[in-house]
């Protein structure tokens, strides 16, 4: 150091090091000058940026910086412009025909797009991620339709629902024949018998013979003398292959004796006119939407 | 100067055969170049010849290539773009003369590369890098700067004088106008690169009237920018530093390869040569160091084959003047072969075998990928169909027993007309087919509409009792067709039911 001259290396003119390891010695290389000029570059950028920007955190929050730029006022906003851009299709879809939105794909693409994103967020807990339903929770997929598959009676479900507080919430309510004592044990046997006869499956001809007088006596009010069900009441087909809790004879007992009535809640409160009518769109694409003539059809005739 | 060559004898040695006496190093050459030391500018001398010549006319064909190729015009009828090449982003479609290709067609792009991957193998084991020494554009572009720089400030040794001179109105005058050129020069290249993206013409007055998109002046200005950097600045570092291609081409030339060659078996020993002087015992390079002074790359040829060396021809051109002007046969320095100057060594006649296994093989691989490639090309759809099973639910049972499938089908519809796609289903017996938007045909299949150009994606319901499916997981096939056309595209997919 002190009074001695600094080694210079021969090839590169560069001064050596004093420190020694093994033999081996260090350049005293100098920073690149590029690294130099970037390195002060980019300390004044900062000291711009927290000028500029939000930087510093103070005890009552934070430095703003000049430009008030925040991320959340950029969320909201970019929100307004995505409801803005929605907005001229969104309003078709109110004003169209319900009958013609699959005529006119841009609304009906736009209905299927919203209706399944506000599916999987609304309805996908208990109708599943596919509307395909589960033990008590139908399956939106089949053809087969408790309060009607036409655009209107689903729109009419979403908006009000099904057995809630609401005033215009579809109702009926299934009598729990055993345990209120409308009917004994071996009736209820019996009636179990002709249900399963008239869905096609395997029955106890004898059996189910006396069960078509309980079903007589009982049933027919609400399920229709033939079984097919009352759309105006939510009493469901019973000749056919769905079964919302089962088509089994202990389920069909169970049903029998103690009855079901689940409930939807009324969608009206929660999601705008708008999202309901995109998923009434969007269900009834799925497979099995009926035409709006046939949207409430009576009990067929004996 | 580390050398100083030019005594007076030489000076003289020279002059008696009208020869300017060069002090030039070789500074980029394998020998010389040190990663320690700062770059020296080369200064290289103008020459004339056969491959100076070839090199003017392959930098006018690949420029105006460049340049022009955005403006020509293809008629492609109604709502399609009119330019003969152009790479349209937001359409995402790829134009090119009487080619359209989709973003699902990438592979004709990769079928491309391999082709010029492969051709530049060939080039490379026949002649040497003559990719690097006569068309790449870092070796277009600094020969059209240094065009520039040589009008602007005069010959290699007013460049020189000038770098040397101190700053006063003449060096500033100078200096301001070459590097406006070269900005000009760069701006047009940046320029030209965008007018590939968008049409032409629009966009070019959008330009003009400061209205194009920022993303139109930003790539503008990078390549600009690039540009101006690496033609003007950069230049033999590009590529003795930044280019991967000298390091991989040395495994594509071998012994039978033509390179530009320093005949050493003639030229050697070397040395100042006085007019009159016998010839006898000495070599014919009088190393008068014009090879040296001509070099872009800043390389000494005569110290053999080297890194650096883009292979541009212009020391056989300085080399060739030396040897009229000396009354020596011409070709000192040629494309010659290693073998041919060992073999010359030994008195053995020179050998050329261009047709050799390596050859061959990169002939062939380049026939069979072009044939493959032509075969695709001429042999493609102008209509195309993905099928996808909806997964959510699997399958759905139905009120009278039967099961239904859904299927997300997407149709492409390349054609430049509307027209109705025909898809059939087989594999399944009894099968129905329905589904919004579609048009049911009455004979078991549905049409779907679909218009010019575009993409159709629908949703179709396949409907069969249950009786008709054996196990879970029956195999089916789409298959899609159009009116008047004998093709047809076949997609395998599954139908699910519940198990037996």
């Amino acid at each position: 150091m002190a009074g001695k001259s600094p080694k210079i290396d021969s090839v590169t003119g560069v001064e050596i090091r004093e420190h020694e390891w093994d033999g081996i010695q260090e350049l005293d290389t100098p920073t690149p000058r590029w690294w130099l000029w970037v390195f002060l570059a980019c300390c004044i950028w900062a000291v711009g940026y927290w000028v500029v920007m939000p930087a510093w955190p103070l005890p009552s929050g934070y430095t703003k910086g000049v430009i008030g730029w925040s991320q959340r006022a950029n969320v909201v906003r970019d929100l307004a412009d995505l409801a803005e851009t929605r907005k001229p299709l969104e309003s078709q879809l109110m004003t169209a025909d319900l009958s013609d939105i699959e005529k006119n794909p841009a609304i009906f693409e736009f209905a299927v797009a919203s209706g399944r994103a506000a599916f999987k967020e609304n309805c996908a807990p208990c109708h599943g991620s596919g509307a395909q339903g589960a033990l008590g929770y139908p399956n939106l997929n089949d053809d087969d339709w408790l309060w009607g598959g036409s655009l209107s009676a689903i729109q009419q479900t979403i908006t009000h629902g099904i057995r809630n507080q609401d005033k215009e919430s579809r109702f009926s309510e299934m009598p729990a024949f055993l345990r209120d004592g409308i009917l004994t044990r071996a009736q209820v046997d019996d009636v179990v018998e002709y249900v399963t006869q008239i869905s096609g499956q395997k029955a106890d001809a004898a059996v189910a013979k006396r069960g078509a007088e309980v079903f007589g006596q009982n049933c027919v009010s609400c399920h229709g003398s033939d079984g097919r069900g009352d759309r105006s009441v939510g009493a469901p087909n019973l000749t056919d292959a769905i079964w919302l809790y089962g088509g089994d004879r202990a389920s069909i007992r169970q049903t029998v004796s103690y009855a079901r009535n689940s409930s939807m809640p009324s969608w009206a409160s929660r999601l705008s006119p708008a999202t309901i009518r995109a998923l009434a769109v969007y269900v009834h694409s799925l497979g099995g939407g009926e035409p709006e003539i046939a949207a409430v059809p009576g009990p067929k005739a004996p | 100067m580390a050398e100083v060559l030019d005594t007076q004898k030489h000076t003289d040695a020279y002059a008696s055969h009208g020869i300017e006496a060069i002090a030039v190093d070789a500074v980029n050459s394998d020998a010389h170049r040190s990663l320690f030391k700062a770059r020296e500018k080369i200064h290289p001398k103008r020459v004339n010849g056969t491959f100076r010549r070839v090199k003017w006319a392959v930098m006018a064909l690949t420029l105006s290539v460049y340049y022009i190729t955005p403006w020509l015009r293809w008629d492609r009828g109604l709502n399609a773009p009119n330019q003969a090449v152009l790479i349209d982003f937001p359409a995402r479609r790829f134009y090119f003369f009487f080619i359209e290709i989709w973003p699902q067609e990438v592979y004709y792009i990769t079928g491309l590369l391999i082709l010029a991957a492969v051709s530049l193998f060939l080039w490379t084991a026949l002649a040497g890098r003559v990719w690097c020494g006569y068309m790449c554009p870092q070796t277009v572009w600094t020969d059209l700067f240094l065009v520039v720089e040589r009008a602007v400030e005069g010959q290699r040794n007013e460049r020189i004088k000038l770098d040397r001179a101190p700053w006063g109105f003449g060096k500033l005058r100078k200096r301001v106008l070459k590097h406006a050129i070269w900005l000009v020069i760069a701006l047009a290249t940046g320029g030209a690169w965008i007018f590939y993206f968008a049409d032409a013409p629009t966009l070019a007055k959008q330009l003009l009237a400061f209205d194009a998109p920022a993303a139109a002046y930003i790539c503008a200005g990078i390549l600009a920018f690039m540009t101006y950097m690496l033609g003007g600045f950069a230049r033999e570092q590009v590529c003795t530093y930044m280019c991967p291609w000298p390091r991989i081409q040395s495994a594509m030339m071998d012994e039978h390869s033509l390179l530009i060659t320093y005949r050493l078996d003639r030229g050697e020993p070397r040395g100042a040569h006085k007019k009159g002087e016998p010839w006898e015992g000495r070599g014919d390079c009088i190393d008068c160091k014009q090879c040296v002074a001509a070099c872009p790359m800043g390389v000494d040829i005569r110290e053999g084959l080297q890194l650096p060396c883009i292979q541009c021809g212009l020391c056989i051109d300085a080399c060739d003047d030396i040897m009229t002007k000396i009354d020596r046969p011409r070709g000192l320095i040629a494309y010659d072969t290693d073998l041919n100057i060992a073999r010359r060594q030994r008195g053995e006649t020179p050998q050329f075998r261009l047709v050799r296994a390596r050859t061959i093989a990169y002939g062939a691989v380049l026939v069979l990928v072009g044939a493959v490639m032509a075969f695709a090309l001429l042999t493609r759809r102008d209509f195309d169909m993905s099928v996808l099973h909806d997964r959510d639910p699997l399958y759905v049972k139905l009120s009278d027993g039967n099961i239904r499938n859904a299927f997300t089908v997407k149709v492409v519809n390349k054609a430049r007309t509307g027209r109705a796609e025909t898809v059939r289903l087989e594999g399944l017996s009894g099968a129905t087919l329905s589904g919004i938007g579609l048009i049911d045909a009455g004979d078991g299949t549905v049409h779907i509409p679909v218009d010019a150009d575009t993409l159709q994606a629908a949703r179709i319901l396949v409907t069969v009792p249950r009786a008709s499916l054996a196990g879970e997981r029956t195999p089916i096939k789409f298959v899609d067709s159009v009116p008047d056309e004998d093709k047809s595209v076949t997609v395998d997919s599954a139908f699910f039911g519940p198990a037996p």
